[in-house]
Formats: C-alpha cells, sequence, structure tokens
C-alpha cells in the first residue's frame, strides 16, 4: 500500500511558501554590501532580507502572490502517480485554506478564481518521472508571475539583435531579455536560460535548471563560462534591486543546452524574482525529510 | 524620512520628487487588473451598464479615494470565512497593467497618487503632472513586512472579482515607499531604461 502523503506535501508547500532556501538568501545578503549606503537600491534589498526572516518566523508567505505551484515528482517503479497526483491536489487546497498559498487559479475564459488553487488538469503544473532505486523525491518550485511575465523566447536568428544561432547569439539575446525586464521581474533576479528544444519543451527547459543550487556551474565548460559571463554583463546594466538602479540585477545564470530541429533555434529566458521558492521532500520508506 | 499621513494635498505631492523615500500612513484601497478595468468601463468611459451593487460601491468608493490613494497589491487574506479580515502578505504587484486606464482613474476620482511596482509608462507620468499626483514604488514581494504596516482591514468591495482582485479598504502605519515618477514629470524608471539601453547596445556591438 502507498501511503497517503497528503500531510507531507502540506509541509512541503508551507516550507516552499514561507521560508527562503540558505542559498538565496546568502547571496542577498552579500548583495546588500555591494549597494551603495543609503541608495535605494540598498534600503530595498534590506527591506527584502527583514521580510524573509519575518515570513520565516511567522510562517506566513515570502511573497503573496504565491505563483503558479510546479512540481516535479520523481517516483522509484510501482508508485502510482493518479494518487500522487491526488494528494498533492488535496494539499494544495488545504495550504490555501491555511492562507500558505494565495488562491491563484483563474479560468482565464470565464475570468473566475477557482479560490482553492486548482484548476483544470493544469493547475498546479505537475511532472511525473520514473527514476531507478527506492526514493520518491517532489520538487516543488513556486513561479511568481511578475518575474514569469517578463520571461522571454527567441527564435534565432534575430535580425533586430544581430544575434545568430551559436553561443554569441545567445548571449545577445539573453541580456536583451534582461535589459527588457527592467526591475519589473523584482530584481535583482536569477535567470533559467533554455538553448534548443521546441517552444514548449524549452520553456520547461529553462525552469528546470532553477531546482539547482545557485552557484553550481554547467557540466560543459563553455556553458559554464557563457553563465558567469551573462550574470556579469548583465550587472553593468545599471538596473538594481527593483529597477532602483545599482549594481545587483542578476544573481546568477543557469544554462540548459537542449536539442533542436534543423528548422528552428530558440531560446528561451525564464526570469526568476529574488523570491526564489524551490524545495524538495525525500520519501525513503517511513522517513520523510525536507531539504 | 518624509512621511505622509493620508488624504495628502496637492501641495505636499508637488513637493516630491524622485528618488526620495516616504513612509506612508492612513486609508488606502487595493486595486488592480479587475478594478481598473470595472471602474472605467462603468463610470469613466460608460461602456458597461451598472449592475449591482455597482452605483453603491461607485458612491462610496468617491469618497474614499478622493485626494487618497489606489494600492496595485493583490493580498493574501486570513478570516475569510468569518470575516475578521487580516492580511497577511501584501506586497506589490507589477504596475504597468493598468497603463492604459491608470491617468483616467486618477483624474477622474482626484486620487493623489498609486502604489504598485515597476513603473508606468507616459501616460501615467502625464497623468500625474495634471491631475496632480505621484508614483510610489513599494519593495516587490516584501509581502510580509508589509502586511505589518496594514493595522486594520476597514472593509472590501467587489470580493467577487476574487481575494487578489477585490479592493480592500485598509489602514496602514508607516509603509514604506520610494518616489519613481513625480509630478513634474520625472520617471526614474525612464532614467534607466535609457541608461541600460545604452549599456546594452556597447554589449552587443561586443565581440563574443
Ligand atoms: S515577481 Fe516574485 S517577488 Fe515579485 S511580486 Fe511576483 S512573486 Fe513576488
Amino acid at each position: 500500500m502507498q501511503p497517503d502523503l497528503t500531510e507531507k506535501i502540506l509541509e512541503l508547500i508551507r516550507r516552499t511558501a514561507t521560508n527562503l532556501p540558505a542559498d538565496v538568501e546568502e547571496r542577498l545578503r552579500a548583495s546588500v554590501e555591494k549597494e551603495a549606503p543609503g541608495s535605494a537600491a540598498r534600503g530595498a534589498l534590506e527591506t527584502v532580507l527583514k521580510n524573509i526572516e519575518l515570513a520565516r518566523a511567522e510562517s506566513t508567505p515570502i511573497c503573496q502572490d504565491t505563483g503558479t505551484p510546479i512540481f516535479y515528482v520523481h517516483y522509484p517503479e510501482g508508485w502510482i502517480t493518479r494518487k500522487l497526483k491526488e494528494q498533492i491536489r488535496a494539499a494544495l487546497a488545504e495550504a490555501t485554506q491555511c492562507s500558505y498559498m494565495r488562491p491563484n487559479a483563474v479560468d482565464a475564459v470565464y475570468d473566475k478564481n477557482s479560490g482553492n488553487n486548482l484548476g483544470g488538469e493544469d493547475f498546479p503544473s505537475v511532472h511525473f518521472d520514473e527514476v531507478e532505486g527506492e526514493t520518491l523525491t517532489i520538487e516543488l518550485m513556486l513561479k511568481g508571475g511578475g518575474c514569469e511575465n517578463v520571461g522571454a523566447q527567441y527564435s534565432l536568428p534575430d535580425n533586430r539583435l544581430g544575434a545568430g544561432r551559436d553561443l554569441a547569439g545567445v548571449r545577445k539575446v539573453v541580456l536583451d531579455a534582461v535589459q527588457r525586464a527592467q526591475g519589473q521581474g523584482c530584481a535583482p533576479g536569477i535567470l533559467g536560460v533554455a538553448i534548443g528544444g521546441d517552444r514548449g519543451s524549452s520553456y520547461y527547459g529553462s525552469k528546470e535548471v532553477l531546482f539547482d543550487k545557485l552557484g553550481t556551474r554547467n557540466a560543459d565548460p563553455k556553458l559554464a563560462a557563457l553563465e558567469e559571463r551573462l550574470t556579469s554583463e548583465a550587472n553593468t546594466l545599471g538596473i538594481g534591486p527593483m529597477g532602483f538602479g545599482g549594481s545587483t540585477t542578476v544573481i546568477d545564470t543557469k544554462i540548459k543546452g537542449m536539442h533542436r530541429l534543423p528548422a528552428s533555434f530558440f531560446v528561451s529566458v525564464s526570469y526568476m524574482c529574488w523570491a526564489y521558492r524551490r524545495r524538495k521532500m525525500t520519501v525513503n520508506g517511513e522517513t520523510v525529510a525536507y531539504d | 524620512m518624509k512621511e505622509i499621513t493620508l488624504p495628502v494635498s496637492d501641495e505636499t505631492i508637488r513637493a516630491l520628487v524622485v528618488g526620495e523615500p516616504v513612509l506612508l500612513s492612513g486609508i488606502m484601497i487595493t486595486g488592480r487588473d479587475a478594478a481598473h478595468k470595472w471602474m472605467i468601463d462603468t463610470f469613466i468611459r460608460k461602456t458597461r451598464a451598472p449592475q449591482g451593487d455597482d452605483e453603491q460601491v461607485y458612491a462610496e468608493l468617491k469618497k474614499l479615494l478622493n485626494g487618497a490613494l489606489i494600492y496595485h497589491c493583490g493580498p493574501v487574506v486570513s478570516g475569510l470565512d468569518t470575516k475578521q479580515y487580516k492580511f497577511v502578505a501584501a506586497g506589490p504587484t507589477t504596475s504597468i497593467r493598468e497603463e492604459p486606464y491608470q491617468a483616467e482613474v486618477m483624474k477622474h476620482f482626484n486620487l493623489k497618487g498609486v502604489i504598485g511596482k515597476g513603473g508606468m509608462g507616459p501616460k501615467t507620468l502625464k497623468g500625474c503632472q495634471e491631475t496632480p499626483a505621484v508614483y510610489f514604488h513599494a519593495i516587490g514581494g516584501a509581502a510580509s513586512y508589509i502586511a505589518q504596516s496594514v493595522k486594520k482591514v476597514l472593509g472590501v468591495y467587489k470580493l467577487e472579482f476574487g481575494v487578489p482582485e477585490a479592493m480592500w479598504v485598509i489602514e496602514v502605519k508607516n509603509f514604506p515607499v520610494v518616489v519613481t515618477m513625480d509630478s513634474h514629470g520625472n520617471s526614474q524608471h525612464k532614467a534607466i531604461n535609457d541608461n541600460s539601453q545604452t549599456v546594452l547596445n556597447d554589449l552587443l556591438a561586443q565581440p563574443y
């Protein structure tokens, strides 16, 4: 018999919505020192840090936009995914009831909020993949709407930017996406970039890379170098926290290389706001652990 | 830091300039996409006939908004069952979506400004000069922190729009914001956008 994980998933949601991961908080803390004393940019980061502490202490949402809940479930052989999905949905409705989550599922045709974060089959977004071994892992990311709106997909070549079908072209379009985003995605942001794929898989790829820890570099040295270069070049744009100006615009960049059709060359950029909420739980027999 | 109590006079608004941090206190109302569309369609451009309690809400809003502010915010609210409402998380939402409406709403209700994030465009900037009004930028995502400055929820209109889209009447104390668009035609957003475009052009011209 497969255990009922509803309560455990509720706890995963609570942690994700209210407790920002340590790697993100550390980066934000380090950024404060890079902004001029008394500047609006520094004030913004200081307020952000106070907010993070308060949300953790009071178990209230870090941001009122609790985003699109995106679940990735890696399950060992034998688990029934239909049941897991039901439990995820039940936990999400309960988390909404407890005010860890804002009701965020709006019927796009009839303009009606479902009130419990459940919409058809597509909301929340749940992805399953079967893995070897005995451990069930559920990853959750809450992807805010403001930053999602400034995400972008480019089809190369892009004549406006003079961007061709190579890494030089990728660099150009990603920098363009950051400049266009300005402070709208609650900068400082984290960039998830996918190179290749079709329009759909490319956008998914650009989000999947955001599950990795900050500072982990792509195993391919060419992409690792581009990740670092993009972060440092983005920070010369002078957009700064909240778009108030300053030197902290992007705190990290992550790239995923994918396959494409001969005819297509998509580059997808998912912009993640500073409220970079992602957590993980693992289930091993009776033991449930959270990261 | 400058402290402003609502409702606020035109003089106080005219004295504000971009870059200035301000602490706001007093009564304001949340309003975002559905609320702006509803106000415009029903009462300003009149493309839709008033329905249900529309007229009554409008009469009350006319009083509440005069000299006050609209906050672009879709809060997390507890106490929905008991109507003992409390703001749990209440950071700003992206303002630019209200660009088609904002200037008209400001003038119609004699709003002294809006609070949001990300700034707004030329139509609103012009509206700020004419009304006069300013754009206050709150700290995006600082939802728990800002919720603490919301001392009381005085009521709610248009709850049928959904919790995030409803118009919540709130009393705040020392709500921290920065003026990023003033009533003299200055927009910090425009300045930063233009400057970053110049830097981007240089970067694009560099070899890989
Ligand atoms: S972009 Fe992120 S921090 Fe900003 S309001 Fe949306 S979810 Fe919150």
